[in-house]
């Protein structure tokens, strides 16, 4: 008999907040740059300077606390996390331990089929990035580049309360669109914008107590949170049906081999020795900025979801796609300005504008095609001017040389055959050119009628529009 | 405060001390630890604690960025640097 196991699965995610100038000092935040270009006697932890907040980030914190409905304190307080790195000079890194500015709060993931459930939030604090290492270049050496040292970080962190994979990629899927929507994270994965690290365990079936976890760090895909999970899982069932224990540790996720391994190099257990900092006098969130911070409050995915499926009629996959993502909501939303069907206008952002995204790896703040010509093109399909597929060819034209649609509809020769009298001397020449088809549709093979469309939609190179081509012919094979 | 106590603390401070300094070090931090707990004593019922001794919030800076780093004056106080990078000995995770 075999048991049946469950998994428990918590996220802790830092999420990068864009700012222009690091928590504690005012060099700039950016990625990439000259090594060290970035990093001034604050981030450096250089005798005698220190660190004065950033009044921005901690808004942003606000701003989140406030969004997923979490207690923001009124007075909050730094601490020293201490360990030795080198690419932490100071020796510590300050956080929040004990006093967070936000406690609590929640954040709804889609499940899919319209149905949602709500994970709870522990608590989000602010706190700073460490610099890189570079180990590799130097022989016996590493390098230490300190331009992320400093970069403000709020790190979220969730209730042990999701169930699966598939649920902690929601729940990294939904805190991402949540975050990108406030404003406050450019979102940008690849760059590291959002890390996550997830603590996982597993239990028989229904049991209450929680088995011992492990952790795994440093996640930074929808993708790999899932199939890093989902290896950790089957490997502790494996050790625990095996009669082993599950050690407690910190495992780094390789993606390469999807598998996760224990890191190297921890003999001791963790011990940060956390301490108030005394260079930081406690943090005040005053009424103003509360305010401040609810009246900038945009509207959050959830609601916009909720609004797009009301307003919109799209379908749930349709609302979560473009509500995940607020510069391709605004685009979506601009081009349904313009008065066409909504439904269509999703189709096409969805479908040619996100593919087009994609292959040319672009942000959807940056689509080169205003939103007004893919209104003017969706509409100009409506009006039977143009194909479908033609039209599909007149959007790329716009992607790469911009101008406006309807001059390229002209110039490309793509517009549709519309003439009456024209497309008539078409359908008449069809039907006189194939005698015998046309007596076996008057016999009653009305099947042949496509046959015929056919035929008039070669002749004009796939210009004449079908609905008038369809009418015409049944007209002229039934009437005569 | 015993001498496990002692290397731990060394350990965790990446510090190295010679016999006579572990001593020292174990002899004084037991000193520390007897007047903290003296002063642990003292009853602060009702007291409400104290974040830092000065009467202040902390003021906060507007978000402004200076890009002007000078990286070749911060640089000079490093044993070790390269192509831009501070060196040290080789660390591996």
């Amino acid at each position: 008999m075999s048991t049946e196991w469950e998994s428990v699965i918590g996220l802790e995610v830092h999420v990068q907040l864009a700012t222009e100038s690091k928590i504690f000092s005012d060099a700039p935040v950016a990625a990439g740059g000259d090594p060290n270009s970035r990093a001034c006697g604050v981030d450096l932890g250089l005798p005698g300077v220190l660190p004065v907040l950033n009044e921005s980030a901690l808004g942003m914190a606000v701003t989140f606390g406030l969004a997923v409905d979490g207690k923001i304190a009124r007075e909050c307080r730094f601490d020293r996390k201490n360990y030795f790195y080198p690419d932490l000079p100071k020796g510590y890194q300050i956080s929040q331990l004990a006093e967070p500015v936000v406690s609590g709060g929640n954040l709804d993931i889609d499940l899919g089929d319209g149905r949602s459930r709500r994970i709870h939030l522990t608590r989000a604090h602010l706190e700073e990035d460490a610099g890189k290492s570079v180990h590799d270049a130097y022989a016996g050496l590493s390098g230490i580049d300190l331009n992320r040292a400093g970069t403000p970080l709020l790190e979220v962190v969730s209730e042990p309360e999701l169930k699966s994979p598939e649920e902690a990629a929601q729940y990294f899927r939904a805190l991402h669109s949540l975050v990108r929507a406030l404003g406050i994270c450019d979102g940008n994965l690849n760059e590291g914008s959002m890390r996550c690290d997830a603590n996982i365990s597993i239990r028989p079936k229904g049991c209450e107590e929680l088995g011992e976890r492990t952790e795994i760090k440093n996640i930074n895909s929808f993708r790999f949170v899932e199939r890093a999970l989902a290896f950790e899982i089957e490997r502790q069932i494996g050790v625990v049906e095996a009669g082993g224990e599950v050690v407690r540790e910190t495992r780094l996720y390789d993606a390469e081999r999807d598998e996760t391994r224990p890191m190297r190099g921890k003999e001791t257990s963790e011990d940060y020795r956390y301490f108030p900092d005394p260079d930081l006098l406690p943090v005040v969130v005053t009424d103003a900025m509360l305010a401040e911070a609810r009246a900038r409050l945009p509207e959050l995915p959830a609601a916009k979801r909720e609004r797009y499926a009301r307003d919109f009629a799209l379908d749930d996959y349709a609302c979560s796609r473009l509500t995940g993502d607020p510069d391709l909501a605004r685009y979506f939303e601009a081009v349904t300005a313009t008065g066409v069907e909504p439904r269509q206008a999703a189709n096409w952002v969805l479908g040619e504008v996100s593919a087009a995204l994609n292959r040319d790896e672009r942000d959807a703040h940056d689509i080169p095609v205003p939103a007004e010509e893919l209104g003017i093109l969706i509409a100009r399909i409506d009006e039977g001017v143009i194909s479908g597929a033609a039209a599909r060819t007149v959007l790329a034209t716009l992607w790469q040389e911009g101008g406006d649609a309807d001059a390229h509809i002209a110039a490309s020769g793509l517009a549709q055959l519309n003439d009456d009298d024209e497309l008539s001397r078409l359908a008449q020449e069809a039907v006189e050119r194939n005698p015998n088809q046309a007596e076996q549709y008057r016999a009653g093979k009305t099947k042949l009628l496509g046959f015929f469309v056919g035929q008039v939609m070669q002749a004009s190179q796939g210009k004449a529009n079908p609905r008038q081509v369809n009418e015409l012919l049944r007209e002229l094979l039934t009437g005569a | 405060m015993d001498s496990e106590t002692v290397e731990k603390l060394l350990r965790l401070s990446a510090l190295e001390l010679d016999e006579d300094g572990r001593a020292r070090l174990l002899r004084d931090l037991g000193r520390i630890v007897a007047l903290i707990d003296e002063m642990q004593s003292v009853d602060t019922e009702g007291v409400a604690p104290l974040a830092h001794p000065l009467d202040a919030v902390q003021p906060l800076r507007p978000d402004r960025a200076d890009p002007n780093v000078d990286r070749a004056t911060l640089q000079q106080g490093a044993p070790a640097t390269r192509d831009g990078l501070y060196l040290v000995p080789r660390v591996v995770e």
